[in-house]
């Protein structure tokens, strides 16, 4: 009797067994595991740089052989007197930049928008959405050739009589930040109006019709009903970039900046290269990264709840 | 009607033309590069060269053609891009499948969620990420490259968006013919989100060929340099507004705008070839990633 009871069990416990072997879930949970590796091999285990944080970290001998110091680090950072420096560069820049690309953006996209000539509109696009895919080394190259001090620009400026000397763009303290901001955004205006062409393509013609009919002009179109169409779209970009506002750019930065202008120009990411892959202070490099790194995570997480709340926004 | 039919075209001509010389303003530089290339070196510096090369010449490009590292960094890039490019492709469609599957039938497909959003908005750092590339042994190698590229988790997601965009009968119709995930990605998905594939396997392109931070801190070797970190180094080297004038005529006789712009002109241009392509595809790409559910 417990004999035949045994055998059922069994058997049921093999159909399970069977079913879960032959069956969908566990090839698709197959399927997800080259990626799963990966994602832990070289995202997960940078986590362990957390670690190094809280260290007095010497490579040879590694996590475990090296002193622990608590707060150390931090404290180091926060009582060096170009910590506040940094901090102010890297929000000035990074929210001068988000602003003025997100007001040039929506403005373009306005305009492009009233063009009717789809032979123009074509043409705007592909010259204006180039730059974004250009890499920061080869555009900074490119910015150097005009912005030097033997630049075309300056060049010009000079040859016109416009400028006594050539003007100090990439290496003066007062301008250096305001050349970041401007080629920043005439780099990535043209990419980031795409969402809001789309957004405006999407708008309900009969609003247009039925203003056309009342005798509206094209300016007070533009006013009553593209831009408040466009409003939900602006706002949830402008959410989602808060997350942003310590990364001011680093590989701009980076290939543009030179000693003379670290007092405006030197933001966290460039200080945290110098300091812990130049300097090999690990410690200190990691501390300022994880500083950065949890501020950001907090910001964007925030901001994409608030997102999902109010906009129904969701990435996955 | 006749006059108010002009009166349009009147504003619709100023406003193309404004849009047209903002357009202009932002390939110019390009354009520039492209132009001093292939002019003459005495005319660059005298401020002649604008619009037009001046004095045709490709003494740059032949200096170029005998500069042995800076072809090397080239079929450098190449080989991480085609490396790079065709791993990416593979772990993205094996991830994207599964998590494009509703969640009664893949049950797990919340907690790999979590764990590719987590690791796609928070990092160890710039120290994290170089020791641990450092205690893998990767250093110097070109799977440095390659490899913590892998999976890049929002092309992943936009092509998961793709997916499911996919009416799941065909897919279910599959299943109940006895048919594998695997099978069903290869036979069914794969081939009917062919413009998706371009979108992202474009994206990762740029991506792969842009990078230059990775080869400046994870290789050594000058023989696996890639090219965007060749150039990067060339910029460093001309801080021109430090220099004293003996340092400058010093890098004058070793380097050269025209040689230098030619240098840029060439990693340009795989960007510029594929650039229709990219243009073709990527507003879909960007609205992709706006699906709501």
């Amino acid at each position: 009797m417990s004999e035949v009871r045994h055998e059922a069990g069994r058997s049921a416990f093999m159909r399970k067994w069977e079913k879960f072997v032959r069956g969908e879930r566990l090839r698709l949970n197959l399927m997800m595991l080259p990626g799963v590796v990966f994602v832990f091999l070289f995202n997960m285990m940078t986590l362990l740089g957390i670690a190094v944080a809280f260290q007095d970290f010497i490579p040879r001998r590694g996590w475990f052989g090296s002193e622990w110091v608590g707060l150390r680090n931090f404290r180091l950072f926060f009582e060096m007197p170009n910590a506040y420096t940094i901090l102010r560069n890297t929000l000035v820049i990074a929210i001068s930049k988000i602003v003025l690309t997100l007001i040039v953006a929506v403005l373009f996209a306005l305009l492009l928008s009233e063009i009717k000539n789809n032979k123009v509109k074509r043409c705007v696009q592909t010259a204006v959405y180039l730059p974004h895919f250009v890499s920061w080394v080869i555009y900074a190259t490119i910015m150097r050739l005009l912005l030097n001090s033997d630049g075309l620009v300056n060049r010009l400026l000079t040859g016109l009589g416009l400028a006594a000397s050539p003007v100090k763009f990439l290496s003066s303290k007062q301008l250096f930040p305001v050349v970041m901001i401007m080629t920043d955004v005439l780099k990535e205006f043209g990419y980031s109006s795409v969402i809001y062409l789309a957004t405006i393509t999407g708008i309900n013609p009969s609003y247009y019709e039925a203003a056309a009919i009342d005798g509206a002009t094209r300016p007070k179109m533009m006013w009553y009903i593209t831009l408040p169409c466009l409003l939900p779209t602006i706002v949830l970009l402008a959410t989602l970039s808060v997350g942003n506002v310590l990364s001011a750019g680093f590989d701009q930065i980076f290939n543009l900046y030179n000693s003379a202008v670290y007092e405006t120009g030197d933001i966290i990411d460039t200080y945290v290269h110098r300091v812990g892959l130049v300097s090999l202070d690990y410690g200190l490099g990691a501390a300022i990264g994880l500083f950065k790194s949890v501020v950001s995570f907090v910001l964007i997480v925030t901001s994409y709840t608030v997102a999902a709340k109010v906009a129904d926004y969701h990435i996955f | 009607m006749n006059r108010r039919k002009k009166k349009i075209n009147v504003s619709q001509i100023v406003l193309a033309a404004f849009l047209l010389l903002l357009g202009l303003i932002c390939i110019y530089p390009m354009w520039y590069t492209f132009i001093v290339s292939f002019s003459d070196k005495a005319k660059v510096t005298a401020g002649k060269v604008l619009f037009l090369p001046k004095d045709l010449t490709f003494t740059a490009y032949e200096k170029l053609l005998s500069d042995g590292s800076f072809f090397r960094a080239f079929l450098v890039s190449v080989e991480r891009c085609v490396l790079g490019v065709g791993l990416n492709m593979v772990l993205m469609a094996l991830t994207a499948y599964p998590l494009a599957m509703p969640a009664a039938r893949f049950p797990e497909r919340r907690v790999y969620v979590w764990y590719l959003m987590f690791n796609m908005l928070f990092s160890g750092g710039t120290i994290g990420w170089y020791l641990n590339i450092k205690y893998l042994h990767l250093l110097d190698s070109i799977w440095a490259l390659v490899l913590p590229m892998g999976l890049p988790i929002y092309n992943a997601v936009l092509l998961m968006n793709f997916f499911k965009s996919v009416p799941i009968d065909m897919n279910e119709s599959a299943t109940v013919d006895g048919a594998s995930p695997l099978t069903i990605l290869v036979r069914i998905y794969l081939p009917v989100s062919l413009p998706a594939l371009a979108t992202v396997g474009l994206f990762c392109f740029v991506s792969h060929w842009n990078s230059w931070y990775d080869g400046l801190v994870l290789i050594n070797k000058s023989t696996l340099m890639p090219l965007q970190t060749l150039i990067y180094q060339l910029n460093v080297r001309i801080d021109t507004d430090n220099m004293t004038s003996e340092q400058l005529r010093e890098m004058a006789k070793m380097s050269s705008e025209t040689l230098n712009a030619a240098k840029v002109i060439i990693a340009l241009a795989p960007l510029m070839c594929i650039y229709p392509f990219l243009q073709k595809y990527f507003v879909s790409g960007l609205t992709l990633g706006a699906v709501k559910e």
